[in-house]
């Protein structure tokens, strides 16, 4: 019996050294799983601060927030109505004008410039682009078309233009992130 | 490798049958580092360093792997890189310097790992080629650490590159196009740190190839041990699984024990303050020394302070750096003793504890040390020593001393009488 | 044969050892080097302590803010800080506004978003500390053949780094008669100034700290130049290494672990190789 216990005992301690000797290898794995994520550096410089009072009506302008495109476009009246006139419950990701915008400043649309399908850049915010057969933006490598209010209409893209974090910290400068 | 007695695969379970007719992985590492690997049983601790070694070797590369993924090899950013990367990568200080110290504890394992040969007469037959194998892998770990120095372009990497890549210069004839050939240029830059780190990257996976080779060459006659005396019998040896497995195994801790002081507590104590200052290529460090794993050999370059007949001093010093270690070479042919350990030589054990140890040591100090007097002089007696050490004591005195009497076998030296014995012929 | 060759070699390599040696030797007898100025001069640096040494230092934020304030109303007039951003601050223990206003109130080099020329605009927290000047050459033409180094990992660059930093901050004094007296060839150049901890005795940095209440401290601490060059030395601590806390408490975790599986081997080789002579 007293021997038993003296054998268990010993598998108890090999058991234990060899669990340790695991617990020190996710210990190792956690640190070189972390540093691949973003650095603080890369962290930090995630806010843009664009001066819009220079976008005119109809037009759009290219800023950039984490590295990636953001389209910021000053929308006319015209493009205003045909976004709004459209039936919510046919579009595939359904969304009003007036959710992908700021109260009182529905006329600045302003959107991730990555396509939804698979990341290409939009066509459509450079003056004289291929807006597509809805008016608001292309994609090129596969075909999405957006509509005046960026939203999803036809192509392979699901989702419309993400609209990221931002808010006017004056009524001509947007800050995005 | 094979003694007779040594234990035999038999996988159980149907998927390792299955695995074991395609591809016999698992018996591989049966027979390389589990049961089926019969080790002498007497190892003492010196015997664990060459396993640390392979920790250490892990170690290296893949934290080497993490920096590479946050360094820029360009002049203009690569010191600046490695600074983002200790200060805004996750976990980045601790990866730059573990990767910093790993070389100097891969450095400290490695000089004992050899030294415990020197003594034991590891490199004696029939383990010639498990010994050169091991000297071409430190010569690589010299050169793999020597280009890793170089890409922070901090003042000591710039011009260790430029002192280092000058010892080429010395050479006749071919040395000046030869030192502008290694380095792109005519002085360290863009061109030297790109393939620095080209090179860098590559080099420990060749030191991982020798190792390999250099671990298969020792499978074959199996490990030496301190008494020196071949294994005889089942009863010399036990299975390396779980025998030094086990005892591998806490070495590993308190290795890790000591290395994490170092890199938590002391990071920089063994580097230098003036490679955290950019490369200045228009002036040089007061002080300029390699690393200190270096110094010996550095000491022995700086010895050579006069000309020597027609071989002028840059040269001979260069000369007798790289015949420092390429002597290594041959020493399974210079020790004609015919026993193996130095526990039973006693002159050459004499020569070995207050010859060579007190040398290297001195070497070692007087190489880190500014090139002033005394310093010079007494790492010239200390490289002569060196010298005379390996190329005519261990000659003369391997030929002329009488050594003291073999135990019988392992078992012998052991357990006091080995049953064996009586049945054979004496040794 | 093999024998014979190594002798010959060992011979060839120990006879130009003991020639360098006897030559060396008989230089050192007969012309004996001089002494230097910097040779009994030069002076280690002095004894002294901060929050952060040791195995379980930690940074005094407090002292580290002071030390910010010296320099930025000190030093940053001469040496950048390259390696750190305003949003390090923070971890001086600024709050957010705080670490904007202090950004701001930097001005770094920017582009005009229309013209695309080169100007200058108020610094924002990921912005570095802007350098003080265009590049080397304009630095040493403002500063006597001299450039002011950057301050980011002096702490670690240089030896024994942050008492260094002080003890050559509060070192400054006239030159000893004796050493003029010993080596009139070594009297301190115009232009320069005498400080027994900097490597050759003589650098262009004049006294930056000279006066006690030079810097006006927020927290009511007496400013005198010892305070002063202390709090500095503890924030160059800070700015080249950061992470020194987390690296020391890690350490400890770290260390604690190991520990306790390196016990748990031992006792488990212990027991595998109960039994086992060897």
């Amino acid at each position: 019996m007293a021997e038993e216990d003296g054998v268990r005992r010993r598998d108890f301690i090999n058991i234990a050294a060899v669990s340790a000797a695991g617990v020190a290898g996710v210990g190792v794995v956690i640190p070189l799983v972390s540093q691949m994520s973003a650095s603080a550096d890369v962290l930090a410089a995630s806010s843009t601060e664009v001066d819009i009072s220079a976008i005119q009506p109809g037009q759009a302008i290219k800023a950039v927030f984490r590295k990636q495109p953001v389209f910021v476009r000053n929308l006319t009246v015209k493009e205003i109505e045909e976004a709004n006139k459209v039936d919510i419950s046919s579009l595939r990701d359904p969304q009003t004008l007036a959710e992908r915008t700021k109260e009182g400043k529905e006329n600045w649309l302003i959107t991730m410039g990555v396509c939804t399908h698979l990341g290409c850049v939009p066509l459509g915010a450079g003056e004289g682009e291929n807006r597509g057969e809805f008016g608001g933006y292309f994609c090129p490598c596969h075909g999405s078309a957006y509509d005046t209010a960026a939203r999803i209409r036809k192509g392979p893209a699901p989702k419309n233009l993400e609209v990221p974090a931002y808010e006017f910290t004056t009524d001509t400068v947007v800050k995005i992130g | 490798m094979s003694f007779p007695w040594a234990n035999e695969y038999t996988p159980s379970h149907p998927f390792m049958k299955w695995m074991d007719e395609k591809l016999p992985l698992p018996r591989l590492v049966y027979n390389s580092v589990g049961s089926g690997y019969p080790v002498p049983r007497n190892l003492n601790y010196f015997w664990n360093f060459g396993f640390l070694a392979l920790i250490c070797l892990v170690i290296q590369i893949v934290t080497g792997i993490v920096m590479a993924m946050h360094y820029a090899a360009n002049t203009a950013v690569a010191f600046d890189t490695i600074e983002m990367t200790v200060r805004d990568v996750n976990w980045g200080w601790l990866f730059r310097y573990g990767h910093a110290n790993g070389a100097s504890a891969f450095f400290v394992v490695i000089y004992i790992h050899i030294f415990r040969g020197f003594y034991y007469g590891s490199y004696k037959a029939p383990r010639e080629m498990v010994w050169l194998l091991g000297v071409v892998i430190f010569l690589l770990m010299m050169a793999t650490a020597f280009m890793g120095y170089v890409l922070p372009w901090g003042q000591m990497s710039f011009w260790g590159a430029k002192v280092i890549t000058g010892l080429f210069g010395a050479i006749p004839f071919v040395g000046e196009p030869l030192q502008q050939w290694l380095l792109g240029g005519f002085a360290p830059d863009n061109a030297a740190l790109n393939r620095f780190f080209s090179l860098h990257y590559l080099l420990p996976f060749v030191i991982v190839g020798v190792v390999i080779l250099h671990i298969w060459a020792l499978h074959i006659p199996g490990s030496s041990n301190p008494t020196g005396v071949e294994v005889k019998s089942e009863s010399d040896t036990v299975p390396f699984y779980p025998y030094y497995i086990a005892k591998d195994g806490w070495a590993v801790g308190a290795f890790a024990i000591l290395f994490a002081a170092a890199v938590f507590f002391f990071p920089n104590a063994l580097g230098h303050p003036d490679n955290y200052i950019p490369a200045n290529p228009m002036s040089t460090p007061a002080h300029i020394v390699p690393e200190w794993y270096f110094w010996p050999f550095y000491a022995i370059l700086r010895a050579f302070t006069q000309d020597f007949f027609f071989i002028p001093a840059k040269l001979m010093g260069v000369l007798a750096m790289f015949g420092a270690i390429l002597v290594w070479f041959f020493l399974p042919w210079l020790d004609k003793s015919p026993v193996r350990s130095g526990s039973y030589r006693p002159t050459y054990k004499k020569f070995f504890w207050f010859g060579l140890i007190p040398a290297m040591a001195v070497l070692f100090y007087c190489g880190g040390a500014a090139a002033t007097e005394p310093y010079v002089m007494i790492s010239q007696l200390a490289a002569l020593y060196y010298f005379a050490h390996f190329l005519i004591i261990l000659p003369v005195v391997s030929a002329i001393e009488k050594p003291l009497p073999l135990p019988y076998s392992i078992t012998e030296a052991v357990l006091g009488k080995d049953e064996g014995a009586e049945l054979a012929p004496a040794a | 044969m093999a024998r014979i060759l190594s002798i010959l070699v060992g011979l060839f390599f120990t006879v130009a050892l003991a020639w360098s040696f006897g030559k060396g030797a008989y230089t050192q007898i007969t012309e004996p080097p001089a002494a230097t100025a910097e040779h009994e001069f030069h002076l280690h640096p002095k004894e002294v302590h901060f929050a952060s040494d040791g195995a379980f230092g930690k940074f005094d934020r407090q002292q580290l803010q002071r030390g910010f304030q010296v320099y930025k109303e000190v030093c940053s007039a001469c040496h950048s800080l390259s390696h750190v951003a305003f949003r390090d601050l923070a971890q001086l223990g600024y709050s957010e506004a705080e670490v904007k206003a202090i950004a701001a109130g930097f001005t770094v080099p920017g582009t005009d978003p229309n013209t695309g020329e080169a100007n200058t605009r108020p610094g924002t927290p990921t912005d570095y500390f802007p350098k003080p000047f265009a590049n080397d050459i304009a630095a040493r033409a403002a500063n006597n053949n001299a450039v002011p180094p950057d301050l980011s990992l002096m702490a670690k660059a240089r030896h024994d780094g942050p008492a260094y930093i002080y003890s050559l901050l509060t070192g400054f004094t006239e030159q000893p008669a004796e050493l003029l007296k010993e080596f009139p060839e070594a009297k301190t150049p115009s232009g320069l100034h005498y400080n027994p901890y900097f490597a050759n005795l003589n650098l262009a940095m004049a006294p930056p700290l000279a006066a006690d209440g030079q810097v006006t401290y927020g927290d009511g601490t007496k400013s005198t130049v010892d305070q002063m060059a202390k709090d500095v030395s503890a924030f160059l601590i800070w700015t080249a290494e950061p992470k020194l806390e987390k690296r020391k408490q890690t350490g400890w975790t770290v260390l604690g672990f190991l520990l306790f599986a390196t016990i748990l081997g031992y006792m488990s080789y212990r027991n595998i190789w109960a039994g086992t002579k060897h």
